[in-house]
Parts: C-alpha cells; sequence; structure tokens
C-alpha cells in the first residue's frame, strides 16, 4: 500500500479522497492556493503545500509545482480527483517518471477516451453501438438524404468542424433537409472556416445514462452499474440518481456488457465512467469515456455499499478485483442534487461570499459531501459546486421524500443556491413518476435569449 | 441643450474583471467609444462562469474604472458612460 498520498485537488473532492485515506490509514498532503489557505481540505490534511496563486492556471493546473508538492513531502501517490489534472495525459506521464503513482488510468488510455474521433473508431471496432451518422462529411444535400433515409429522420446536420452549435440544424423530414442542407454549410463557414458537414441521427428527447467501471492491473474490468444524469443544464448535471427507471434488468446487462467492452477497447485501468444516451426506443448510443472519478460516484457507493474512492486506491496498489456486479448486495435507490452557489432566480448568477450560517442535513438517509464550514468565504476563483446532497431510501420515492426533508434543511445563508430549483423538481409530478430527459429542466428555466448587440 | 446624464456601471457580483474576450484579443471597449444599449463592455468572472457586462444605456464610454483582471467586490465601480 502506498506510505503517503497526495490530494491534486480542492473543495469537495479533496475532502472526499482525504477522508477515505485517512480511514485506510494513509498519511495525506493537500496542495492548495493562496486563495485557498483557510479551505477545508487544507485543515483536513496530514500536510499541506502551497502551490501558488488564487488562480487555477497558476496552481492547481501546474504539473511542476505539484510533482514538486509531492517530492518534497515524501509522497508515493497522487489522487488528481475530477477536473483540474485529472484527465490530463502529461501529468499522468510526468508522475510515472517521477516514480509517482498516478490514482488513475494510464496516460495512453487518457489519450484514447479523449480523442473523439479516435475514441468512436476504438468503440465501432469494439461492437459498441455509436450514433448512427454519414462516414465523414456530406458534400451535397442528395448525399445527405440518403445518409437521413439510411438512418432514419429527425437527423442533425452538424459541422464537422465542431462551432460550439453554431451550424446544427435539426432536419424532421427530406423536405426540411433540402432547406435547411445549404444554410448548415454556410453557419458552418463562418463558425469554423470549413463549410464541411455530416449528417447524424437525431435522438428525440434522450436520457443521458452512464455506467461505472472498474479495471484493475490483472485483466478484470467490471461494471458497477448505472447511473441516470439526466436532470441538466447546458450541459451541466444537475441531479443524478442510481439505479435508472428506463432500464430493465436484460438492459442493463446489455449496456453493462457495452461498457465493459468500451473500457477494455481503451484498455482501462482503475475507475472510469462509460456514457450513454438512450432514445425512447431504448436503443442506446456510445457517447464517451470520463478517465477519471465523477462528481456523482457516490450514488453509485450508496447502492452498492462499496467505497469507489478505496477501490481506486487499491487498484492503484496492485489490488484485484475479485467480485462482479453482480456478487454485490445492490439495494434501493439513491439520488443526487449539486448544491451550486448559483442564483436560479436570476439567470444563475454566481453567489460567492461568506457562510454566516452553516446547517447540514443529516438523519437516516442522508450524506452530505462538502468542503463548507461556517464563516467559510467561498473564493471567487473556483467552481460554483459547493455541496453535493445525497439521500438513499429502498424506493425511489423514499429518496425523494428524504430529499425534500433534507433539502428544507440545508442552511447556506447568505448565499443564493439551486437548492430551491431541486425542492420544485422533487415536488414535480415528471420527476416523481421518472419520466426524464436531457432537455427536462427547461420546464423550470426557459433557454434565455441572447439579446447581445455586439 | 440638457445637462449629459452620467450613468454609473457597477459589478452586480464579486468576480474578476476582464476588458477583454480573450488576452490576445483587443479590449471590447476604450474611453471615448459610442456604446449602444445592451453592448458589451466588459466581463465578469466568478467561479468560472462568465458574465457580460453590458451598456445600461446607448453613450460615450467616459471613465473605465476598474483594471483588467482585477478582483472586484459586489457593487464596485466599473465604468461610467455618458448617456446620448
Amino acid at each position: 500500500m502506498f506510505k503517503k498520498i497526495l490530494v491534486a485537488n480542492r473543495g469537495e473532492i479533496a475532502v472526499r479522497v482525504i477522508r477515505a485515506c485517512k480511514e485506510l490509514g494513509i498519511p495525506t498532503v493537500a496542495v492548495y492556493s493562496e486563495g485557498d489557505a483557510e479551505s477545508l481540505h487544507k485543515k483536513l490534511a496530514d500536510e499541506s503545500v502551497c502551490i501558488g496563486p488564487a488562480q487555477s492556471a497558476k496552481s492547481y493546473l501546474v504539473i511542476d509545482n505539484i510533482i514538486n508538492a509531492a517530492q518534497q513531502t515524501g509522497a508515493d501517490a497522487i489522487h488528481p480527483g475530477y477536473g483540474y489534472l485529472s484527465e490530463n495525459s502529461e501529468f499522468a506521464r510526468t508522475c510515472e517518471q517521477n516514480d509517482l503513482v498516478f490514482i488513475g488510468p494510464s496516460a495512453q488510455t487518457i489519450d484514447d477516451s479523449g480523442d473523439k474521433i479516435n475514441a468512436k473508431r476504438l468503440m465501432r471496432a469494439a461492437g459498441v453501438p455509436l450514433i448512427p451518422s454519414s462516414e465523414g462529411g456530406v458534400n451535397t444535400v442528395e448525399d445527405a438524404i440518403s445518409v437521413a433515409c439510411e438512418i432514419g429522420f429527425p437527423v442533425m446536420i452538424k459541422a464537422s468542424g465542431g462551432g460550439g452549435g453554431r451550424g446544427i440544424r435539426i432536419c424532421e423530414d427530406e423536405a426540411s433537409l433540402r432547406e435547411e442542407f445549404p444554410v448548415a454549410r454556410s453557419e458552418a463557414r463562418i463558425a469554423c472556416g470549413n463549410d464541411e458537414v455530416f449528417v447524424e441521427k437525431c435522438i428525440v428527447k434522450p436520457r443521458h445514462i452512464e455506467f461505472q467501471i472498474l479495471a484493475d492491473q490483472h485483466g478484470n474490468t467490471i461494471h458497477l452499474g448505472e447511473r441516470e444524469c439526466s436532470v441538466q443544464r447546458r450541459f451541466q448535471k444537475l441531479i443524478e440518481e442510481a439505479p435508472s427507471t428506463a432500464l430493465t434488468p436484460q438492459l442493463r446487462t446489455e449496456m453493462g456488457r457495452a461498457a465493459v467492452a468500451a473500457a477494455e477497447a481503451v484498455n482501462y485501468c482503475n475507475a472510469g465512467t462509460v456514457e450513454f444516451l438512450l432514445d425512447q426506443d431504448k436503443n442506446f448510443y456510445f457517447i464517451e469515456i470520463n478517465s477519471r472519478i465523477q462528481v456523482e460516484h457516490p450514488v453509485t457507493e450508496m447502492v452498492t455499499g462499496l467505497d469507489l474512492i478505496k477501490e481506486q486506491i487499491r487498484i492503484a496498489a496492485g489490488g484485484a478485483l475479485d467480485y462482479t456486479y453482480e456478487d454485490l448486495p445492490t439495494r434501493g435507490w439513491a439520488i443526487e442534487c449539486r448544491i451550486n452557489a448559483e442564483n436560479p432566480d436570476f439567470n444563475f448568477m454566481p453567489s460567492p461570499g461568506t457562510l454566516t450560517t452553516f446547517h447540514a442535513p443529516s438523519g437516516f438517509g442522508v450524506r452530505m459531501d462538502t468542503h463548507l464550514y461556517q464563516g467559510y468565504a467561498l473564493p471567487i476563483y473556483y467552481d460554483s459546486m459547493i455541496a453535493k446532497l445525497i439521500t438513499f431510501g429502498p424506493t425511489r420515492e423514499a429518496a425523494i421524500q428524504t430529499m425534500r426533508r433534507a433539502l428544507d434543511e440545508l442552511d447556506v445563508s447568505p448565499l443564493k443556491t439551486t437548492k430551491s430549483l431541486h425542492r420544485e423538481i422533487m415536488d414535480d409530478d415528471e420527476f416523481i413518476r421518472g419520466k426524464i430527459h436531457t432537455g427536462y429542466i427547461l420546464k423550470f428555466v426557459p433557454e434565455e435569449e441572447d439579446d447581445d448587440e455586439d | 441643450m440638457s445637462e449629459k446624464n452620467r450613468v454609473e456601471v457597477r459589478a452586480p457580483m464579486s468576480g474578476i474583471f476582464y476588458r477583454k474576450p480573450s488576452p490576445e484579443e483587443p479590449a471590447y471597449v476604450e474611453v471615448g467609444d459610442t456604446v449602444k444599449k445592451k453592448q458589451v463592455l466588459a466581463l465578469l468572472e466568478s467561479m468560472k462562469i462568465f458574465q457580460k457586462v453590458k451598456s445600461p444605456v446607448s453613450g460615450t464610454v467616459v471613465e473605465i474604472l476598474a483594471e483588467n483582471e482585477q478582483a472586484l467586490a459586489d457593487e464596485d465601480l466599473m465604468l461610467i458612460i455618458e448617456e446620448e
């Protein structure tokens, strides 16, 4: 086992990792910026090293400063958390070159998972279902129509060069495809200087379903069931749950098998997540692999009884996976609400400040992962997610009931948070019936119009 | 001619003030520039979220009090626009 672990992160995930290390009896090193001198992760760790100014680009993202901190304190392993350097292959490689164990997948796996085009090629070869699309760009409207007829309407026309949403056109039928095709090309040319477009099947009201996977250094790869993360705003997840109301045992087995195949295709080792879209006819399509521990990992922990951070550490130290999903005493339902310091009534404007009050909900079925404490001054430099409120119950209904009660107890005055939005969702009939999809949040948060005149 | 109205533009939240869309690009506005209502004057970043600072009125930029990359508190004065 490791002698000392450095945690290359901040906020709730650094606290989460330090707690796991403490339980394992492994001493910890926190790294912190000048803006985080009063942060909880620094206070909880056995040792701490300042790695630079408040701005993340000058501290938490500086590889050399973190490696130096590890060497200076005699740490032999680094846990990267999520975000920051967790999916940076150069960081993973630098750790290795300095005889430090990176608690995560290999640099090669990070590269293979991160390159979308390459990942799709590997997945296709491994038989993992992908969203049907044209092979590469389509140059004429006739070609676009023939692809669309083959994969079925509705389809999306997308710019091959990306373009941040520009150039995306949804076409319900051949007539609209004829009309939109030239417009999409013009938009693509303006947005990214390249008018090449491709045609992709449009998945209507999909669910976001992801599978937690674990893989050891001995060739064992397993999945730990699904999480549903369909409640999201602007591609940021707001509510996650495990299991999903949309999956049958048979579909779970099929998707679990595809997730394991996807992980094996990139020689995955350690904890990771394979993300899928699930359409209304229960067809699933690979989106991407996240080569890190995820924010929403606690819901999987609650229903499987596994501590995923401890499993990450054990696997990185050479431990073997001697169980499968079927062996685990899986039970109940878990829901996580991300509490962000943003005002949902004012266009989600960030709300930093000093907590005059801090009351964390507790009691049966409640878990709160957070770095907050009373009197803490929330810095402006870091992510707005300030807590993850997780509830567990024997059924989904019970988990929702506990979440309502827990949200009501939460008090982080004077910060404005997403708590009120979560509370509203917990009372929403569609949410209660599990009728959710990735556009569900628009029911509560209309997409604001861009009224810029620049 | 009526006296011109000086309109203060204050930070709606604490955050880091940016005069440019990105480090390589020119500033959104300079002193003396004519601006239209709702035109973007600067960016304010807090907790990794960027908010556009838009002009409340049409007029001329007469003062820029906040410096690029300066950390501002809620309600700090950023710019003054002389209304048309």
